[in-house]
């Protein structure tokens, strides 16, 4: 489905990304993990074309969209979530989900100053769409909320709602559980297996080892920018250099 | 519902077109009871600002960009229509469309270099274009007068009725004010609008949502121009005359002033924004002199206890309460 071929980014002399390849394949969970400032979300940006990648490609389908700007990436039916939330805070819930519907909604000029029936009418469906998300995400009673009067699990949940609410194909997920309590996380695991299962393809950077060991298909490992393993769930827990990437961290910051 | 709450539904379904409708009738009438030319001089005046702080407020409020220079795209407007009507012999409200069009085809030779920049660059850049256009003013007198100024414009006419008085000019300048006020209602409510505002909270999950940024950012700034051009030209026709005194810098400011005291991100607050200041001076005579000062203090104080201005603070409040309100009452 999703192919990285080769992909390289260097910030000044630093190289965030060596030479890293890998596959996303259709409808399953592929996850990458690697301590902190491995990369991850450095993948994720120069997939999506919020960075620019140095070297390698990345191709949906057998197209290259490594290179394309990042406000075409949705219209591949791509969407993602950041690491540090990235939401419109002066925006309702509501707002905020509708605007993951830029890639279906009327933005011809004229149409917009004059607003005519049929305009008024793809407007009302969109937001029906986006009511439908925020009910899914449980949010319906706070759709009139400015989103940053709400509390950070809420917030977590409005990205994800505004990812889906386009129905992408591909979704990238970047720490979707962090800072979540126990309770939160499980519910934003099952939606995400439940997504899943209903035919997404889901490249997920998590730290929480729980939730990677139940949900992933497949799990990448990142350190320092190299891929260092590759595997299925059972593989990666017992890899010695993965095992080591992570004590090795852990021995330095205790 | 019962008959009550369907009114109040029906009301609130359709708050903004009801707010436009009783502001035009308020408009529609007001000359009847008050016939004075200084007052609906004042009141023109207003009509003509408002025009150019809602492109303003479209391009600072909703976009969450800066400009110290919108006074220079007024500048052109009302220079442009002075020189094709007074020297060339045009029809005004032919050389008001078509300066406005070249007014916007400026602005984007002016805008695609400059909106690269942002926060206090872009207030440098356009505060740069402003003294430009001040400059040439004074300068080019053979064409614009020089510092004494452009006189003998010739007024408006509709269906061949001379607009020269402050009457027949408040029932020109005030329907097209309404008509840009609601086509910018139109817009903010728009997918368009919620681009806009979307992309000055967050530009990169704007553009990861599919926001073509620097395209939007360069549109709402030749519109504002564009509406700024229309102000200047209704501004010469009205005065039939010019001096570039009226086009400084701190008619610039004045124009941010009154954008940002209204709301940012409030069409009404324009209006608002809009009003206040031009009425002040009207009321407060030491005002005039400490004029300023004072637009400063204000800016301080509004923004100190509401940073998204007045009309949009309170608005935003009134909301937040509500809402909270009705939380409780769930619970
Ligand atoms: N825009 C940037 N400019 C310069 N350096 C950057 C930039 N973004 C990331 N880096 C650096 O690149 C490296 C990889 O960062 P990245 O954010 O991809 O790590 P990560 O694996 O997502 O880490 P974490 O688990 O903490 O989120 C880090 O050393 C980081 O400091
Ligand atoms: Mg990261």
């Amino acid at each position: 489905m999703l192919s990285i071929d080769h992909l390289t980014k260097h910030f000044g002399g630093l190289p965030a990304l060596n030479d890293v390849s890998f596959d996303c394949p259709a409808g399953r969970i592929t996850t990458l993990i690697g301590p902190n400032g491995a990369g991850k979300s450095t993948l994720i940006n120069c997939v999506t074309g919020v960075l620019v990648p140095d070297k390698g490609s990345v191709r949906l389908e057998g197209t290259e969209i490594g290179r394309e700007p990042s406000y075409r990436i949705p219209y591949h039916g791509i969407a993602r979530t950041f690491q540090n939330l990235a939401l419109f805070p002066r925006l309702s819930v509501l707002e905020n989900v509708l605007s993951g519907l830029t890639v279906e909604a009327e933005t011809g000029f004229l149409k917009s100053i004059f607003r005519p029936p049929a305009t008024r009418n793809h407007e009302r469906r969109l937001r029906l769409k986006a009511m439908e998300m925020l009910d899914r995400f449980v949010l319906a009673g706070k759709a009139d909320w400015p989103v940053g009067e709400l509390s950070y699990g809420d917030r977590k949940r409005v990205e994800m709602a505004r990812a889906l609410v386009s129905g992408p194909r591909i979704l990238f997920l970047d720490e979707p559980v962090a800072g979540l309590n126990a309770e939160e996380s499980a519910a934003i695991g099952e939606e995400i297996c439940r997504l899943r299962n209903l035919g997404l393809t889901i490249l997920l950077v998590e730290h929480d080892m729980d939730l990677v060991m139940a949900v992933s298909d497949g799990i990448v490992v990142l350190d320092s920018g190299e891929l260092i393993a590759q595997g299925s769930p059972e593989e990666i827990r017992h890899n010695p250099k993965v095992i080591e990437a992570y004590l090795g961290r852990m021995s330095v910051t205790a | 519902m019962s008959a009550k709450d369907k009114i109040l539904y029906f009301i609130w379904l359709h708050r903004t077109g009801l707010t436009v409708g009783a502001l035009g009738l308020v408009l529609g009438f007001y000359p009847l009871f008050q016939d004075n030319p200084y007052f609906l001089g004042i009141s023109n005046l207003i009509g003509i600002y408002l025009i150019v702080t809602i492109g303003l407020n479209l391009f600072i409020g909703y976009a969450g960009q800066i400009s110290l220079g919108h006074a220079g795209f007024v500048a052109l407007g009302a220079y442009g229509s002075a020189i094709l009507t007074a020297d060339l012999g045009w029809n005004p409200w032919l050389a008001l469309i078509i300066v406005a069009l070249l007014v916007g085809l400026a602005a984007l030779l002016v805008g695609i270099p400059t909106l690269r920049l942002s926060g206090h660059y872009l207030a440098m850049a356009t505060l740069g274009f402003n003294i430009v256009i001040y400059t040439i003013l004074i300068q080019w007198d053979k064409i614009t007068g020089g510092p004494s100024g452009f006189a003998g414009i010739p007024p408006l006419s509709v269906f061949g009725m001379p607009i020269d008085d402050e009457l027949r000019f408040h029932y020109v300048i005030w329907p097209l004010a309404i008509i840009f006020l609601t086509l910018a209602l139109n817009l903010v409510r728009s997918g368009l609008g919620l681009g806009l505002a979307a992309l000055a909270q967050n530009e990169t999950a704007a553009s990861a949502l599919g926001i073509k940024v620097s395209r939007a950012k360069i549109q709402v700034f030749v519109l504002s121009a564009v509406l700024a051009s229309v102000g200047g030209s209704l501004f010469a026709h009205c005065f039939t005359f010019v001096n570039p005194h009226s086009f400084s810098i701190f008619t610039s400011l004045e124009l941010v002033t009154m954008v940002v005291i209204g709301g940012l991100g409030s069409v009404w607050g324009s209006l608002f924004g809009t009003a206040l200041i031009v009425l002040m001076p009207e009321y407060l005579e030491f005002f005039e002199t400490y004029k300023d000062i004072i637009h400063g203090l204000i800016l301080v104080v509004v923004l100190t206890v509401f940073p998204q201005g007045l009309i949009s603070g309170l608005r935003d409040m009134a909301r937040l309460k509500i809402l909270q309100r009705r939380d409780i009452a769930q619970h």
